[in-house]
């Protein structure tokens, strides 16, 4: 039997999603005998592959690297999940969109710098005028919320993804859990 | 002609950042520099928000490290409030230190390095990862889950939640420590003691496979930087700052962390969402300034702790002055584990941590506060201003990884320097420029508290006309 290949990653997230999936602890093993990790912070592939069958998504669109990327995954992903408040609402990312782009990075770069204070601006990616939750910019197949997601619910609903059901979330995770 | 190489995004490291290394004409490394790409805009959108939400807020900075965020946080709400709190609050927030660096350092250490620490720095990048470690070296991989684990567990056990949780608050922590959750606790005791003993013979064992890396990983004299208590021991959560040079000459001792503005300026380049801090008396880049691990041994006069202690002696024995290398300080997150054991251990064992006195009560009492702590990656700074009603009038962060910018950037250089020449670029020379970020274990979605985005961290290989030649990716 074909493995399923899974991916995982991170747009303007803090990590914590991935990190309560680590936190699956021992059952790590179980699951990296059922699927090919094709992508993933933790490996070393750096380029998005072709044909993936589930992907974990953390993080709001932020960036107009984040936009590409989302972009990308959609076209070579089966199975999109939204992992996390991030990906589902933008939540944290967010707060930012009240203000305007210019605003929020002069107090970084400008007002709290004493030394060569500007706007950063060579080979970084662009911030989007608002960050904005995933499935503003393309479908997205599943909503997994948490801030972050339990370990016991990211471990169930990857178990009933990888055995091709729909995950039946109800009591199992909330926002802002 | 002459060329660039990117490497993007960098893998193996907490959030997204990516290396450009410049060749000549010649082919020889001429520059390299390390962008973090994302850029999040905390210090902002804070601004207008009760103070008292800070600790919670704060911890959505970064996954991995949100107790040290909470933590430094608190402790600026805490002068903002103007108390002293409970001795058992102090307590309980350095036995949830302890936890938070068992797990973070393990995760650097097993998770993150340990595939170029087991399989090369040139081994086959498809099986240089956790999973090529769990076929090559189960009982290796396995002990870094169950030591990450372990760290998560003690965590939750204090706070109910292992990522984010909502413990620790202004004034000190919101729910007493029950026995059943202390005896569980000690349970854990013995297998990590095991975890991290044997763990540290097998890396020591293996030291001298490293030359190339230890003598090549952002091995240079700078100043470093760390908190020590007031016998000037290892200190994680208070204490005083001190900065050693690199003869391990004091520059400044006992500077009370609220005058760090005095000390630390911060300097913004064009390339990078990540600022650098610089020691002031030294100038911009002259101050140049580690953090992290091996910063705090260099720093301290020692660990206080038996069995820390003799590790310690053992460290600080690898070179006449301050350890330089950066390669050391996956040595170094070995034994500030093992100090986090021995601190835990006393410290369940000290009545005072069922006290059910754990909070202090009052109005905001002063408009400015200074909080600051150690992360497991380095000194980390919560710098917050309110109005009258306790509202936020701005926050300045200054986080472990903006710390090390400067040396992580001069590091890259040096090991792109010593294993990159002429037109051939081998993967296993890319994957030591990654290597050297990962040694500083760099917290990228941290370190851009600010505003900000990051991408992992790719390679370019570019021309001195600035057109790109080459991409690993
Ligand atoms: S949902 Fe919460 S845990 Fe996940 S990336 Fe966002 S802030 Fe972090």
């Amino acid at each position: 039997m074909n493995r399923v290949r899974l991916a995982t990653t991170w747009l303007d997230g803090c990590s914590g999603c991935h990190m309560s999936f680590l936190d699956i602890d021992e059952r790590l093993i179980q699951v990296v005998e059922r699927v090919e990790l094709v992508y993933s912070p933790l490996i070393d592939n750096k380029i998005f592959p072709e044909q993936v069958d589930v992907t974990l998504v953390e993080g709001a669109v932020s960036s107009d690297e984040d936009e590409k990327k989302i972009r990308l995954i959609r076209e070579r992903t089966g199975t999109l999940v939204s992992f996390g408040d991030c990906a589902v609402t933008a939540n944290v990312p967010a707060m930012r969109n009240q203000f305007k782009v210019e605003e929020v990075l002069r107090r970084g770069y400008v007002e709290n710098a004493s030394c060569g204070a500007g706007i950063p601006d060579v080979d970084i990616p662009h911030l989007l005028k608002r960050s904005r939750p995933i499935h503003e910019l393309v479908r997205v197949d599943f909503f997994l919320p948490g801030c972050p997601p339990s370990a016991e619910s990211i471990f169930f609903v990857l178990g009933e993804l990888l055995e091709g059901r729909v995950p039946e979330l109800t009591g199992k995770s909330r926002f802002g859990a | 002609m002459s060329e660039t190489i990117i490497i993007d995004p960098i893998t193996r490291v907490e959030g997204h950042g990516k290396i450009t290394i410049h060749l000549d004409d010649k082919g020889d490394v001429s520059d390299a520099r390390f962008h973090v790409t994302q850029f999040r805009g905390f210090e902002k959108f804070c601004e207008g928000r009760p103070f008292y939400e800070m600790p919670s807020l704060v911890e959505r900075i970064c996954g991995i490290c949100p107790i040290s965020h909470s933590i430094a946080s608190a402790k600026a709400c805490d002068a903002i409030l103007g108390v002293r709190i409970p001795a058992a609050a102090t307590k309980l927030r350095r036995l949830l230190t302890c936890g938070q660096y068992i797990q973070s350092h393990a995760l650097s250490f097993f998770h993150l390095s340990a595939p170029d620490l087991l399989l090369g720095m040139d081994s086959d990048p498809a099986k240089r990862n956790l999973i090529g470690v769990l076929e090559a070296d189960p009982d290796l991989a396995m002990d870094g889950i169950r030591l990450r684990k372990i760290g998560q567990q003690i965590i939750e056990a204090f706070a109910g939640k292992r990522i984010h949780p909502s413990w620790v608050v202004p004034g000190g922590i919101n729910v007493p420590l029950t026995e059943e959750h202390r005896s569980m606790m000690l349970s854990l005791l013995p297998d990590a003691y095991a975890i991290v003993n044997r763990t540290l013979s097998w890396l020591k064992s293996r030291l001298d496979r490293y030359r190339e890396e230890i003598r090549t990983f952002a091995n240079f004299p700078t100043l470093f930087m760390g908190l020590v208590n007031q016998q000037g021991n290892l200190e994680h959560m208070d204490g005083s700052l001190r900065f050693v040079d690199a003869r391990g000459k004091f520059r400044a001792d006992q500077v009370d962390p609220s005058e760090y503005q005095d000390w630390i300026g911060e300097a913004v380049e064009p390339w990078s969402y990540l600022k650098s801090p610089y020691f002031k008396p030294d100038g911009y880049p002259g101050g140049i300034y580690r953090v992290g691990p091996a910063a705090r041994l260099n720093v301290c006069n020692g660990c206080g702790t038996p069995q820390a202690d003799q590790e310690w002696a053992e460290f600080v024995g690898l070179e006449r002055g301050p350890v330089m290398s950066s390669f050391h300080n996956h040595y170094a997150r070995l034994i500030e584990i093992l100090f986090s054991l021995e601190t835990l251990e006393t410290l369940l064992n000290d009545p005072d941590i069922f006290s059910r006195h754990v909070r202090a009560h009052a109005q905001p009492n002063h408009q400015e506060g200074v909080g600051v702590v150690e992360a497991p990656r380095g000194t980390l700074i919560h710098h917050y201003k309110v109005d009258d009603d306790g509202l936020m009038i701005s926050a300045n962060l200054i986080v472990a990884t903006g710390n090390n910018n400067l040396a992580m950037n001069k590091g890259i250089l040096q090991v792109a320097r010593r294993f990159i020449n002429g037109d051939r670029i081998t993967e296993g020379a890319l994957n030591r420029v990654e290597a050297v970020v990962r040694a500083f274990d760099p917290c990228l979605s941290c370190s851009t508290h600010a505003v900000g985005r990051s991408s992992l961290v790719p390679i370019l290989l570019i021309g001195p006309d600035g057109t790109v030649l080459d991409e690993v990716r």
